[in-house]
């Protein structure tokens, strides 16, 4: 490997032996397109034509006219994922790669799999937590019509944690012709540096759509964590700038209970898929169940360079119950006439209690996908007559 | 001398014949009377999995292993207390643990002192490869327990030589892409073996998916010093299947040594 990999003290490959070679031929991929006009020219292209790039930035006019919404919901396939999920396609065809491999957790990963996977003709396999698959029956759906394959898997806590290890095995065995396209900031090096670089647009559209449309910087950037590579990439451009920077977690029932995704503020440093990051887990180390109503924030990892942002101090983490992130969705929806994911609901939660503590501070809210996946549960949830 | 040395010396160039079992599977105390059905089935010595909640490296089998021990209130603790009474009963068996890398760096890393007071000889990780081995086998040598490192036929001839030099004890030798499990085809990869001998590494022993005799004559036909069975043992336990007999037949096959003496 050409680069450590490390965030600080966190990051790094924790995975078998048998893996690094794979993960050693990504990074030069990596690496080399990044040193490639006519790679970075294929992928704006893509991005642009394909994907519908720049997404809007939206003052809200009805809930307080502070917060601005980045909206990648409006993203070709509905959620920040595709702009990573179209740069790795390129570069597994790059590497001669014939199949894709991918976890998914709420599904957004998947369907942004699926769509790169029909567009450059990849045959394509997603594992997805048996409990996901069920509380995310469109976007199996959605998966499957673009050609996809969807493995539902049952052990562990049938979540995303246990989608990934399904994924890490597969690859043990097939990394010759398949390539990873792992979802996230998270995983070994080169995937948390890799997926920070390609969802960096997010934040760099970000911070010249408030100048032209407000002649200045945010005074703090708001954006949920789960694996947390939208909030990476919203975060990323704003690093040197005098900006807040807030990770909002998922608190589930209460950070108080077992029940949460709030890896950062109720975990531990440790090793979980590949990288030394921040962990949920038990006295002895065995690794715990998360639970968000938000499938895509229901993972006891993060990325890790939000636990080296952590830790530096550079960004601050807080969380957001999955009653105050259904508010939000409720709020968004009422006032604005935008369905916005549950995961995004989470960073929007956040930001209207700062909106009411300080009516003047110019908020940035990373508005990471849109709801049409979670209307069904809303519905079960909020009841018919919400 | 270690114990891995003086059981390579005894069996002087006969095969090693290595039985993996999962601490706690399915419960303490039949665990702890399969280990010693594997040492009276024939067994040279043992690799015990410290049962880990997401363990990537493996198969189904191991991990529904694991999930029970896990399932029947099994901790880390418990595991230790097995190998100390192990370790009282056979005072030369070498004993190797097989864990995952957040059990070790959980709790500011006392894992390996207790793993050595326990009475293990050896420890693998198996998600620390060779990249990130350095700084955790200078501190399993510091508290006397001897790093085992894996090698597969895709690892580049630099990572072997750290390989050779990090690996005490043993090396342990994948022998097919993939996870712990059944093996298709007895196909052993003797330039794997060559390329470890040439650069002075630890004995190696071939594991991942030694379920038959045949696999087993195969891997010492390739020039290995010994071999581990993990998977078929495991299976064979929850089926409540003949151990002893088990391991005695492929202790059997290490014999059919074919290296040049």
């Amino acid at each position: 490997m050409r680069l450590s990999g490390r965030f600080g003290r966190f990051g790094g490959t924790y995975v078998p032996e048998i893996l690094v070679p794979a993960l050693e031929q990504l990074e030069a991929a990596f690496l080399d397109a990044q040193a490639d006009r006519e790679f970075a020219a294929e992928l704006e292209g893509l991005l642009a034509d394909y994907a519908g790039r720049p997404t809007p930035l939206t003052r809200c006019r009805n809930l307080p006219n502070t917060i601005y919404l980045k909206r990648e919901d409006l993203l070709h396939g509905g959620a920040h994922k595709t702009n990573q999920v179209l740069a790795q396609g390129l570069l597994a065809r790059r590497m001669g790669k014939r199949r894709l491999i991918a976890e998914t957790g709420a599904g957004q990963h998947g369907v942004a799999t699926a769509l790169v996977g029909a567009l450059l003709g990849f045959e394509t396999r997603i594992y997805m937590g048996a409990q996901d698959v069920e509380r995310q029956r469109l976007n199996v759906f959605r998966m499957e019509l673009m050609g996809a394959e969807v493995v539902p898997v049952d052990s562990g806590g049938r979540g995303l944690k246990d989608a990934i290890n399904e994924a890490l095995r597969d690859w043990s065995a097939s990394f010759a012709d398949t390539h990873y396209l792992l979802g996230t900031v998270a995983g070994p090096h080169p995937f948390p540096l890799m997926v920070r670089e390609f969802q960096r647009v997010i934040g760099r559209e970000a911070r010249a759509q408030m100048i032209a449309q407000l002649g200045r910087l945010p005074d703090a950037v708001v954006a949920c964590v789960g694996g947390g590579s939208n909030a990476i990439g919203l975060f990323s451009d704003f690093l040197d700038d005098d900006v807040r920077l807030i990770g909002v977690e998922a608190a589930g029932r209460g950070l108080d209970s077992s029940e949460h995704g709030a890896t950062l503020l109720r975990g531990r440093p440790g090793i979980l898929h590949g990288a030394e990051t921040y962990v949920l887990q038990d006295e002895d180390g065995q690794i715990a169940d998360s639970w968000s109503v938000s499938a895509g924030l229901d993972y006891p990892a993060v990325g890790p360079e939000h636990a080296h942002l952590k830790e530096s101090g550079r960004a601050e983490y807080v969380g957001a119950t999955d009653d105050e992130a259904l508010g939000a969705f409720k709020a968004l929806a009422e006032n604005e006439g935008i369905l916005c994911a549950f995961e995004s609901a989470h960073a929007l939660a956040h930001a209207l209690k700062l909106a009411d503590e300080a009516p003047d501070a110019v908020l940035l809210v990373g508005l990471s996908g849109r709801g049409d996946k979670d209307v069904a549960q809303a519905q079960q949830l909020l009841g018919s007559s919400a | 001398m270690s114990r891995y040395a003086a059981m390579f010396d005894r069996l002087a160039g006969e095969g090693a014949f290595g039985a993996f079992l999962v601490l706690g599977d399915p419960d303490l105390e039949t665990s702890a009377a399969l280990l010693e059905t594997v040492v009276a089935g024939g067994a040279d010595m043992v690799e015990l999995g410290i049962p880990f909640s997401d363990p990537v490296a493996d198969g189904p089998v191991i991990q529904a292993a694991a999930a029970r021990a896990l399932g029947a209130g099994v901790k880390v603790a418990d595991c230790f207390a097995l190998i100390a009474a192990f370790r009282a009963r056979h005072p030369h068996f070498p004993v190797g643990i097989l864990t995952y890398a957040n059990l070790v760096v959980t709790r500011g890393r006392d894992f390996f002192g207790r793993a050595a007071k326990a009475g293990a000889d050896s420890l693998l990780v198996a998600d620390v490869p060779a990249r990130e081995a350095q700084p955790w086998a200078s501190e399993m040598r510091a508290a006397g327990l001897a790093p085992v490192l894996i090698a597969a036929s895709n690892t580049p001839p630099q990572t072997l030589a750290t390989i050779a030099r990090l690996s005490v004890g043993y090396t342990y030798c994948v022998t097919r892409a993939g996870i712990t499990g059944v093996h298709a085809a007895a196909e052993f990869d003797r330039d794997l073996i060559d390329a470890l001998r040439e650069a002075g590494a630890a004995p190696p022993v071939f594991g991942f998916g030694i379920s038959t005799p045949e696999h087993v004559a195969a891997a010492m036909a390739a020039g290995a010093s010994g071999v581990i069975s993990g998977s078929a043992i495991v299976s064979l336990a929850a089926q409540g299947g003949d151990i002893a007999s088990f391991v005695a037949t492929l202790k059997q096959a290490t014999g059919n040594d074919s290296r040049p003496r």
